[in-house]
């Protein structure tokens, strides 16, 4: 075991930290993430850090308007994390969201032109459960085959995504109005039928409300029932939940149904509670970035909200620096990647611990 | 046979693009990382190559362009390499899970090409469309002499120097990883860490290495689209990510094999294209055609798991960390 040369540095693993200081650990990641990101910012557009903050947070929560609009994509970004929350725990790669979310929203929009005659109510309920059927069975396909034979399901769910954006792009085009343009404009916009409510006097309310209770339910659905914990068991091994009797198969393709749902779910409320409208780009990359905002939250809802709440902070205000020194919105995605690469990194820090030569002593006592 | 003549020919430039990604990515998973940062890598490689000579062409008078593709090319290499430097770190290193490193690495990377792309005139404070004209025409360059000969000139002969890079490159991948001993340590770390470990592999090394290597190989990709495919500009509408995640499935479609992504790669790209030979399309439909790549893909990774063949199977620690300390 000791060598005749100890390593000048080696990694042990740590039992397990303290909730305040992982709190810590994690809250110190961000901060210098928001410091590198500053530093960046202003080796790009020479705008100091201290004012580039206060830029972004204007930016991102400086009018009723804005602060709405980054709750609006906050509330989205995490729909999709609840969503997939589930099958990650369950060690499901599900990256298809992307294509989840899009197929939900693709439904939904075609409800809006097809059934604006139908009373509000049923029109509501079309386009509810037509988004949370089609998101479903985007996750189902993959599942079965991964349950069946085993499958990659990283890959296939990959794949979906884009045949769902083909799929999207048939529709636009037929659906395209005015003719020509290779957009679908507003849908209804005379009458606005589909269109959510507005509450308080934005449209956003009842998505964010949507959110919260889902927020709630995930973290009970995971938590404190009997499938929750199946998706956990087969999560940390497949032979323990073989061995306790769960059948893995059915526990894979059940989780996916779900999950797949609720990411069609989030479809309906980007098209239905905001934009209106559908196009390729209606999910945005945001099936991607759940993703990591699910890993990094361990699975956790409310953690997920938080990490959307961030992320979605720093895309609002990065689009204001963006505008303010007519620079492009993509700084927000790289300011996004910066951040997300010091979280993950961080991780490492509440896992293991260095220890140095010089430690020995005190490194190997424990 | 014009038509045919001309599929070929969108098939390969097409193919190229992606052969680069999925090579790039094959000598990164025989090491035994995933990595999804392709697309980012893919995006940081175009960036960076046409950034270096949007600068150089801007500074001079008379461009050299052998010099401008060795900027292009060296300045991509760089640049794919840090990604996946990062990438790396995070997961060998701080071993973070690498298939959420590596997404994080896409958002970065796109984020990354698509700023700086649209942003590189107004930074430069040049204000006119970013081209970079002596360069995209070095990279297209088709074979001398050869080109002219009638259909085989131009099945063959019609591109520019990157495509058949692309093959050269293949064919050593191949001949490193399943003919020489450094190729065969490399796919030790990817099959079975411990046992490397124990053989006296470094294998955080190899890793490492494997990593950077691949990334910069990926990066090709990217500039060749850059250059050579939408020649010399540049454009925010996410195609460059749509062909890395299109590399990552030729991956699976090879088996981890580089030779099989020298057809692998153009048919795909055969796929892509053969909506435009299909008569009676409309712009709908067409979108519709435009699946094939992606649904085949799929089809391939169902039958290959359900004849789980063992010559088409990934590396056995593919996506695992290694961690010497754990059992």
């Amino acid at each position: 075991m000791h060598n005749s040369r100890e390593p000048w540095l080696r990694v042990a693993k740590r039992d397990g930290m303290s909730f305040p200081k992982r709190l810590a650990v994690r809250l110190g990641a961000v901060l210098i993430s928001l410091l590198v990101c500053g530093i960046v910012i202003y080796a790009i557009t020479g705008i100091n850090p201290v004012e580039v903050y206060s830029t972004m947070v204007s930016g991102a929560f400086g009018t009723r308007t804005r602060l709405w609009s980054t709750l609006k994509e906050a509330a989205l970004l995490s729909c999709i994390a609840i969503g997939l929350a589930p099958a990650f725990k369950m060690r499901f790669w599900n990256i298809g969201a992307e294509g989840q979310v899009l197929i939900g929203g693709m439904i939904t929009a075609g409800c809006m032109i097809y059934l604006s005659a139908l009373p509000a109510w049923l029109l509501f309920l079309c386009m509810f459960a037509g988004s949370v059927v089609a998101g479903a069975i985007w996750g189902l396909l993959p599942a079965v085959f991964k349950a069946k034979w085993n499958t990659n399901e990283t890959l296939f769910t990959l794949m979906m995504n884009y045949v769902a954006i083909q799929l999207t792009s048939f529709f636009v085009a037929k659906w395209e109005n005015p003719y020509g343009s290779n957009t679908v404009g507003i849908i209804n916009q005379q009458g606005q039928e589909g269109w959510f409510p507005m509450i308080f006097s934005t449209r956003y309310f009842i998505s964010l409300v949507l959110v919260l209770v889902l927020s709630v339910l995930m973290f009970i659905y995971l938590k404190y029932t009997k499938h929750g914990y199946e998706i956990s068991v087969v999560g940390a091994s497949e032979n323990t939940a073989r061995y306790a009797g769960m059948q893995v198969g059915k526990v894979t393709i059940r989780t996916m149904l779900l999950s797949g749902g609720i990411c069609g779910l989030a479809g309906f409320m980007a098209v239905a509670g905001a934009s209106h409208t559908i196009s390729v780009s209606t999910a945005g990359g945001k099936g991607f970035t759940a993703i990591i905002v699910a890993w990094l939250a361990k699975f956790n809802s409310f953690t997920m909200l938080l990490i959307s709440l961030l992320l979605a902070f720093l895309e609002g205000g990065a689009k204001e620096i963006a505008s303010k020194c007519k620079l492009n919105d993509y700084a927000s995605q790289m300011v996004t990647g910066i951040i997300l690469f010091f979280i993950l990194g961080s991780e490492f820090f509440i896992n293991y611990r260095l220890v140095f030569r010089k430690s020995e002593k005190e490194g190997s006592g424990k | 046979m014009t038509n045919l003549v001309t599929l070929v020919q969108a098939a390969v430039f097409f193919g190229t693009v992606i052969m680069f990604g999925c090579i790039g990515e094959i000598l990164t998973e025989k090491a035994g990382n995933l990595n999804l940062g392709v697309p980012g890598i893919m995006y940081i490689g175009g960036i960076c190559g046409l950034a270096s000579v949007f600068i150089y062409e801007g500074s001079t008078e008379n461009p050299v362009p052998v010099l401008c593709v060795i900027i292009a090319l060296v300045s991509a290499f760089i640049g794919s390499a840090l990604g996946g430097l990062i990438y790396a770190f995070l997961t060998i290193s701080l071993k973070a899970n690498q298939n959420v490193t590596g997404l994080a690495l896409t958002i970065f990377g796109s984020g990354v090409a698509n700023f700086f792309g649209g942003s590189l005139n107004t930074l430069a404070g040049r204000f006119e469309q970013i081209a970079v004209p002596v360069t995209s025409a070095a990279f297209r360059q088709t074979v001398p002499v050869l080109s002219g000969l009638g259909t085989v000139g131009k099945l063959f002969f019609s591109y520019g120097f990157m495509v058949y890079l692309a093959v050269i490159v293949a064919g050593a991948l191949e001949i490193f990883l399943f003919h020489t001993r450094r190729g065969l340590n490399l796919r030790t770390v990817g099959e079975n860490p411990q046992a490397a470990d124990a053989a006296g592999i470094n294998v955080t090394k190899n890793k490492y290495l494997a990593i950077c290597l691949g990334a910069g190989i990926s990066g090709f990709g990217g500039v060749y689209y850059v250059m050579d495919y939408i020649k010399g500009t540049w454009a925010n509408d996410g195609s460059i990510e749509k062909l890395g995640w299109l590399a990552v499935a030729l991956v699976i479609f090879t088996g981890w094999k580089t030779r099989n992504a020298i057809w692998g790669a153009y048919l795909f790209g055969v796929l892509y294209w053969m909506y435009l030979y299909i008569p009676g399309l409309t712009r709908a439909s067409q979108e519709i055609f435009k699946m094939l790549p992606y649904v085949v893909t799929i089809i391939v990774l169902v039958i290959s798991s359900l004849r789980n063949n063992r010559d088409m199977r990934p590396p056995a620690a593919l996506g695992l960390a290694y961690y010497r300390e754990e059992r």
